[in-house]
């Protein structure tokens, strides 16, 4: 085998894969004839259309090249005419659609048979699946027009055809391939390009609804085409609105919708009146009428839609909220104007009395229209439905329009606050996320606070977060209203303690966005008194310290407040500006230094002088090349330095300081390495100290795979440079090895996979190597040649004296980079007791965490538990369980299932979150690779993990069971 | 020419004792047999006595259709079945079926024991009566007997409410009941297909109302009751012991369940117990939610409602209790109400309407001084509320179901005839749909388009034909052609085709005649070939004469006649001649 080795490398290095090669092109080229003959064999053989018909079944699993596809489709088409039975034709038919698709092989050679066969097919079905495989061709060669000119013209000929089927694919075909214009080319066979909106209008009044709906999907599929649909179109589809099958109603409202997108302005008549609307009102009206269709279908689809519908005038649109009550007779107001009303005339509602809602005006008999009054009341009809479907469409099209009108906006807020009551959760989480969404046009009137804060008691996390996060952006009208909620958050906070961290945050943002409304509040909050020193709170009640973060994040932008805190509160802002330091601003106080002014964001006007540090320290580093080890040495360090201690102080630059630092760190260790002084000893003396430079080259590794995967937005341009100092720690590694070993057999192996690496280094990133002047990959790809023809050793000597003279790569910058961190904030890690089963059987741990800048977090979180005996257990969390509250912020909340054997005392195990990495996937898709197929498994594998949150410790005590 | 007739004996212009005839191509049909609330009399059930003056009831009616187990729509069946005497079917839902039996002996109880009446019907009547039910499924089309069939559709309003679409031949009417446009928390919304009836009779109670989101009533009526238990105080809710109340059970319930509050809730028990243990039966009757969770959770097995107990009212702490009756006029809510209104803390929510001089209609009026009997004065200092939770479609609901049905004519009953009239002339309007509303025993009689013009035509073709007698036997029969022709006193019309065929034969035309009978007869073998004697050939049913004309002896013309049922053989002969006669041998 030695022997073996030693002949390849000296003498035939480089010829080994070329004939590897050509024996998988001729492999190739072997299985062409046999695929199309077989079939034929296996077709012959065929003695009942049974079995053809499993033979062509078993030939439909197996995928064919681009070259053998002519060949099988004349056997196929060959049995094609030969066969009587029509459901073995039918197969033949179907898999000459899925060959004419078939990637790099044009179809134009076989339509000519497939139109001749179809001219003479007497069955529907395969009639319908000859249209279905011309449509696959038609479809493949898009810009021939004389073939579409054809097929448009096959298609119209069968229209007539009595089963719904045929006429369905034609009138797809026609959707597909057809064009309006009625003059495109003169065709020289004279073939007339069609107008084939006409043709399929004529198809609106089929007596099949099956054809109706396929027509109108065929006109869809014209406008997605990117075609203009002519005017004319609307009257017909409105017909459409009333027709007895939920499909065709429903294609029926996305059609007027397209039209009404098409020529919002365009004004339309109003049957039985001679006034005129614009079209875009008059497809809304319509549109809103179907919100109370018959079917749910149908609702749903016309609920969507309206929230797209972003033209229409806004009296039309504020209709859809007003149901015109009346009650014999008599114009009565809705329960929302009622309340406003008694909001403005100061009184709060009583509803104590019977006739509270009495109707007041008379009603003009006359004037009161009971249907036909279009946009009337669709939301009100869509928000009670008895679909939940439906009142999430609803409630998503609500969102969408008072987002483009804050008048709107305002209006529907009492219907979005009385979803929150909504019997499906779903449906309340929705309506919560939307009003957060739309909260920047809105405030909040007190009685709808009022009904907003009665959601926090829900017993469902998601739902109180949901609307602590809404709280944090509303805007509050009143002092009392800031009272009531933060008086609701506190009643909360009681019921539900996990929700501590949540509520000091909805406070934070409470307090920073109404710090004149919390003023007024201040004495009675912190309940001083102008006379009498009160009792000194204590400083750990989670209440307390709600209401101290809801006054200091006021007090940020309220030079006032704090004359009004007595000498405690002086004392608590100091501590809980240590320890909850995100939660609490700095302030200005009087009488008191400020200790960390210069950091303030208050104090400095702009990031860029920090901006312009961390350039400078990072150009200073340029100048590495020219210093001697020793200096260059301090000089990357004290850079490290630097740039930690600016990510901590300024958090937004936190991200590209810490990227930065890491990456110094790693030319640290690498130039460390290098500056061992075992490189000149002979080798057998530096067994034991090459510790050093192995431990180097294995934190080198590590840190570049979290440069690679811990931070958002690291763009192509980092990812060669850290690859690049991969590259560099592998060489290092290889050059130790080499030392430390002797023999030369795993030399051997690693220096070829080394080279390997090199080779697909270069194949990655060719286009980025004009970029990598001067350094150590490109002085080595200058070797190349040479290395491959070198004894190992000579390569670890090459590699040695490169490592050493290859330049310092500077690490551009990206523009936004984040790195990745978590939390876990449950388990908190502090209980002193024991978490109590049975040995054998598992136990439930509720773990909460928050992720912050993850990309994909379904995919790459994994929690890991470790166990006291090194046992080690990575859980992969469901992809539910990641609720995304934010963007680039994620939330955990999953369960993990824990088991041992027994343990004679409580002990603790480590749950730590983990981010898992293939770099494979990462890369970008090389031409060579895209032939191949790649399994989806390389796409989830995972190569590694990091761990990137702090572990908490839980104590667990399984207990041996009583038998 | 055939109708459909319509009289109600209740509820026309009128709430109370639906109870309405409908003939329809010659089968009667009754839809509802109600009670009246506000009599104690007679006129508490509908005038059967209509019918009865022609003979037995059974006779005359082919079934019995009760949409819903209020009282109000099946109140008078034992009566009507056991007293007045119908062993024909009683048509209902499941549902219905097995709720009915439970509120008839509720009301027969407190009719004979409490007021005392007699001849009143019995409870082995109710029973006998349930006997005669036959259970229908929703959507179900059932058979009543070869021609008349029926088929129920939901509805909404309470558990088992259903509408019925009742059809003979091609002829059909749709009756409502009482039904609900809007869905509430434990049913869901009325729906129907579009089977464009001939005849849609619907419930008008609110014709002239519009009502308001559902969902501020709810969230009120929560607000109201989690204020005051928070406060400490009681909370009443005087419900019916059906409908309203399981709504506001479960609305209460999962109100409990999300906001995770510990204060009792209690139902009074009896009738209400049992009914509740059908409302789990019936689960594919309710709205989706329930629907979608019964597997995790029943919702009707309520986990906050306990079953009140009389000495819990002296319980101290916050509680809410249901209690019947709904208008505090007597009963258990009554005696709560007694016990709790003097504390201000204490509330009382009126869900429903409330007959002047109850109690409930005096303190929803403002009263704060109650004169209870022995002349005691009950001072009501707990707070009075009132909330409408109503299931009956409102005015845009009616239009809506209207539109979905799209039926030639509407009839409006049960509701009050001023609001009918406005709803009325609005469905004229805007539907151009003709619109009835008749007054009890008034008859509408309502042609029916079935198109007969095909019968006055001349295209009668083929062998049978449908016809239907008018007044005295009004029925559909099958009968050949010949006969329908000869009772419609009409001619048939014959179509013939005719078609010259010219030979070249320079003989005479008698002989030609000859030469084309014996070709015909040596083709044509097993065919009946005649020549007549005036020198005309026939071949069956077809024609032939030989004709010559003036200008040109050498040809002769042969016309060809055959009638439109020998199409075949004529086209057959013509081909055959057009090739000309073979040379004869002479």
């Amino acid at each position: 085998m030695a022997a073996h080795l030693k002949k390849r490398v000296y003498e035939e290095f480089t010829k080994v894969v070329q004939p590897q090669e050509e024996i998988a092109t001729k492999k190739l080229r072997l299985t062409k004839p046999s695929k199309s003959a077989a079939l034929h064999i296996d077709l012959c053989k065929a003695t009942s259309p049974a079995d053809a018909l499993q033979y062509l079944l078993q030939f439909a699993r197996k995928p064919v090249e681009a070259e053998s596809v002519e060949g099988v489709v004349r056997i196929l088409l060959e049995h094609y005419y030969k066969e009587n039975d029509p459901s073995v034709r039918l197969k033949i038919a179907s898999l000459l659609g899925l060959l004419s698709k078939t990637a790099g092989f044009s179809p134009d050679c076989i339509m000519d048979d497939a139109i001749n066969i179809l001219q003479n097919e007497k069955s529907h079905q395969v009639l319908a699946q000859l249209l279905d495989t011309l449509l696959a061709i038609g479809t493949k060669l898009p810009e021939n027009q004389a073939i579409q000119m054809r097929l448009v013209d096959v298609a119209c000929k069968h229209l007539t055809d009595t089963s719904h089927g045929v006429r369905n694919k034609c009138l797809q075909l026609l959707g597909n391939l057809g064009s309006l214009e009625k003059s495109v080319t003169k065709d020289a066979e004279g073939l007339a390009a069609r107008d084939v909106q006409k043709i399929i209008g004529d198809y609106f009044s089929d007596q099949d609804p099956r054809v109706r709906t396929a027509a109108i999907k065929a006109m869809l599929q014209l406008h997605e085409r990117g075609l203009k649909l002519h005017q004319t179109i609307y009257n017909q589809a409105c017909k459409l609105l009333s027709d007895d099958y939920e499909q065709v109603r429903s294609a029926a409202v996305q059609l007027i919708w397209v039209v009404s997108q098409l020529y919002p302005e365009s004004i339309v008549p109003i049957p039985s009146s001679n006034e005129e609307i614009r079209l875009v009102d008059d497809a809304f009206g319509k549109i809103c009428h179907m919100v109370s269709d018959g079917s749910w279908v149908v609702r749903v689809q016309a609920a969507k839609l309206l929230g797209s519908m972003e033209q229409v005038s806004s009296h039309f649109l504020e209709q859809t909220l007003d149901k015109k009550l009346m009650s014999d007779l008599r114009r009565k107001r809705t329960a929302h104007e009622r309340a406003k009303e008694l909001y403005s005339s100061g009184e709060f509602s009583s509803g104590r009395k019977w006739g509270d809602d009495a109707p007041k005006e008379e009603v003009d008999t006359g004037a009161v229209n009971l249907i036909e009054s279009g946009a009337c009341g669709a939301f009100v009809h869509g928000l009670e439905d008895e679909m939940y479907e439906v009142r999430i469409a609803a409630v998503e099209a609500l969102c969408m329009l008072a987002q483009s009108s804050p008048s709107f906006a305002e209006k529907c807020l009492d219907f979005l606050v009385d979803m929150f009551n909504d019997e499906i959760e779903e449906v309340r989480l929705q309506s919560i996320h939307t009003m957060r969404k739309i909260s920047n046009n809105i405030t909040l009137r007190e009685d709808q606070l009022d009904t907003v804060l009665a959601v926090l008691e829900d017993s469902s996390r998601d739902i109180r977060e949901a609307l602590h996060e809404l709280l944090c952006c509303t805007n509050v009208s009143t002092k009392e209203g800031i009272h009531l909620a933060l008086v609701e958050l506190l009643k909360n906070l009681t019921k539900y303690p996990t929700d501590r961290d949540s509520i000091w945050k909805c406070l934070k943002f409470l307090g920073s966005r109404h710090p004149t409304l919390v003023l007024p509040l201040v004495p009675e909050l912190l309940s001083t008194h102008p006379f009498f020193d009160t009792a000194e709170p204590d400083m750990d009640d989670p209440a307390y310290i709600a209401v101290l973060v809801l006054i200091f994040n006021a007090a940020k932008t309220c030079p006032t407040m704090p004359a009004l805190f007595s000498d405690h509160t002086f004392r608590h802002y100091a501590y809980l500006r240590d320890s909850l330091s995100h939660l609490v601003p700095a302030l200005r106080l009087p009488g008191r230094k400020l200790v960390s002014s210069a950091v303030s964001p208050s104090i400095i006007p702009q990031e860029d002088p920090s901006q312009q540090f961390l350039q400078q320290s990072l150009e200073r580093v340029y100048s590495l090349q020219h210093l001697d080890p020793q200096g260059a040495q301090e000089l990357l360090e004290f850079t490290i330095r630097d740039l930690q201690r600016l990510g901590e102080l300024q958090s937004e630059l936190a991200g590209v300081a810490d990227f930065s630092a890491t990456y110094l760190r790693c030319q640290l260790l690498l130039i460390k390495a290098l500056q061992e002084k075992l490189w000149n000893v002979a080798a057998p003396l530096y067994l034991k100290q090459s510790d050093l430079a192995s431990a180097a080259a294995k934190q080198i590794m590590e840190e570049t795979y979290k440069m690679e995967f811990m931070y958002s937005g690291v763009e192509n341009k980092q990812v060669v440079i850290i690859h690049h100092m991969r590259l560099q720690a592998k060489a290092l590694q290889l050059i130790v090895t080499a030392r430390t070993t002797r023999g030369l057999d795993p030399l051997f192996g690693m220096c070829e996979k080394f080279l390997q690496e090199v080779d697909f280094f270069q194949r990655y990133f060719i286009a980025d190597l004009p970029h990598l002047q001067d350094s150590f990959v490109d002085k080595l790809l200058d070797l190349m040649p040479r290395l491959m023809t070198s004894k190992p050793a000579e390569v670890v000597k090459i590699l040695q004296t490169m490592l050493r003279q290859s330049a310092f790569l500077h690490l551009p910058l990206p523009e936004q980079i984040h790195k990745a961190s978590a939390t876990i904030i449950e388990p908190a890690g502090e209980s002193d007791n024991p978490l109590r089963f049975t040995s054998g059987l598992v136990v439930a741990l509720d773990v909460d965490a928050t992720l912050e800048h993850v990309q994909d977090p379904q995919n790459t979180v994994k929690v890991q538990v470790l166990y006291p005996d090194g046992q080690a257990q990575m859980i992969h969390p469901k992809p539910a369980d990641f609720r995304n509250p934010g963007p680039g912020r994620h939330r955990l909340i999953t369960q993990v299932y824990l088991s041992h054997t027994a343990w004679t005392e409580a002990c603790q195990v480590e749950v730590r979150l983990l981010l898992a990495y293939n770099s494979s996937a990462r890369i970008p898709k090389c031409p060579w690779m895209e032939g191949g197929e790649m399994s989806p498994q390389v796409e989830t594998s995972i190569e590694g993990t990091i761990p990137f949150s702090k572990p908490v410790k839980v104590y667990i005590m399984p207990k041996p069971a009583r038998r | 020419m055939p109708e459909i007739r319509v009289t109600p004996l209740g509820a026309g212009q009128d709430v109370g004792r639906s109870c309405i005839l409908v003939s329809i191509a010659g089968k009667n049909v009754m839809l509802d047999c109600g009670m009246h609330m506000g009599f104690n009399d007679d006129r508490r059930f509908p005038d059967f006595s209509y019918i009865t003056q022609n003979g037995r009831l059974t006779d005359f009616l082919d079934c019995v259709i009760i949409s819903h187990f209020h009282l109000d729509h099946c109140g008078a069946l034992p009566y009507f079945s056991e007293m007045v005497g119908y062993d024909g079917p009683i048509y209902m839902t499941h549902p219905t079926q097995a709720i009915c039996p439970i509120l008839l002996e509720d009301y027969r109880k407190i009719a004979v024991d409490k007021k005392g009446e007699a001849n009143f019907f019995t409870s082995q009547m109710i029973k006998d009566c349930m006997k005669k039910v036959v259970a229908v499924h929703l959507h179900q089309t059932v058979q009543v007997d070869d021609e008349l069939e029926i088929k129920a559709y939901y509805a909404g309003h309470v558990l088992g409410a259903a509408m019925f679409q009742i059809k003979v031949g091609s002829e059909s009417v749709v009756y409502t009941g009482d039904y609900n446009m809007t869905p509430d928390r434990h049913l869901g919304a009325a729906w129907i297909d579009k089977c464009r009836p001939n005849l849609l009779i619907t419930e008008s109670t609110y014709a002239t109302t519009i009502r308001d989101s559902k969902r501020c009533r709810e969230r009120d009526f929560l607000k109201k009751v989690h204020e005051t238990v928070e406060r400490g105080g009681k909370v009443l809710i005087p419900v019916f012991a059906l409908g309203r109340a399981q709504e506001l059970c479960i609305l209460l319930e999962t109100f409990w369940e999300r906001m995770n509050l510990k204060v009792p809730i209690y139902f009074s028990t009896g009738l209400t117990e049992k009914a509740n243990h059908y409302y789990k039966l019936f689960i594919p009757w309710t709205n989706q939610k329930i629907r979608k969770t019964f597997v995790q959770r029943n919702m009707f097995e309520f986990k906050h409602i306990k079953a009140f107990d009389r000495a819990f009212a002296d319980n101290p702490g916050p509680m809410v209790v249901f209690a019947t009756p709904g208008m505090l006029h007597a009963g258990q809510s009554l005696q709560i109400f007694r016990k709790w209104a003097g504390n201000e803390k204490n509330m009382v929510i009126m869900p429903g309407y409330c007959v002047q001089g109850t109690v409930g209609h005096k303190i929803l009026s403002g009263q704060r001084k109650l004169e209870m009997e022995g002349r005691q004065v009950l001072e009501v200092k707990m707070q009075v509320e009132y909330m409408s939770f109503s299931a009956h479609a409102d005015a845009k609901g009616i239009m809506q179901l209207v539109g979905q049905a799209e039926p030639e004519s509407v009839l409006l009953v049960h509701g009050e005839a001023k609001k009918m009239e406005f709803l009325k002339q609005k469905i004229e309007q805007e539907l151009r749909v003709s619109c009835y509303m008749p007054a009890n025993g008034e008859t509408v009689t309502l042609p029916t388009s079935i198109s007969l013009g095909l019968l006055n035509g001349p295209h009668i073709d083929g062998c049978c034909c449908l016809l239907r007698q008018e007044a005295s036997a009004p029925n559909f029969r099958l009968v050949s052609s010949e006969q329908a022709l000869k009772e419609l006193g009409l001619a048939e019309h014959q179509l013939r085709f005719t078609c010259r065929v010219h030979l070249h034969d320079t003989r005479k035309e008698q002989e030609t005649a000859l030469r084309v009978y014996s070709h015909l007869k040596s083709v044509l073998k097993d065919h009946c070939v005649q020549h007549l004697p005036d020198g005309s050939v026939t071949v069956e049913s077809v024609l032939l004469q030989a004709a010559a004309p003036s200008e040109d002896p050498g040809t002769k013309v042969l016309l060809v006649s055959w009638t439109y049922q020998d199409e075949e053989l004529g086209s057959f002969l013509t081909s055959l001649l057009k090739k000309g006669l073979p040379q004869a041998p002479s």
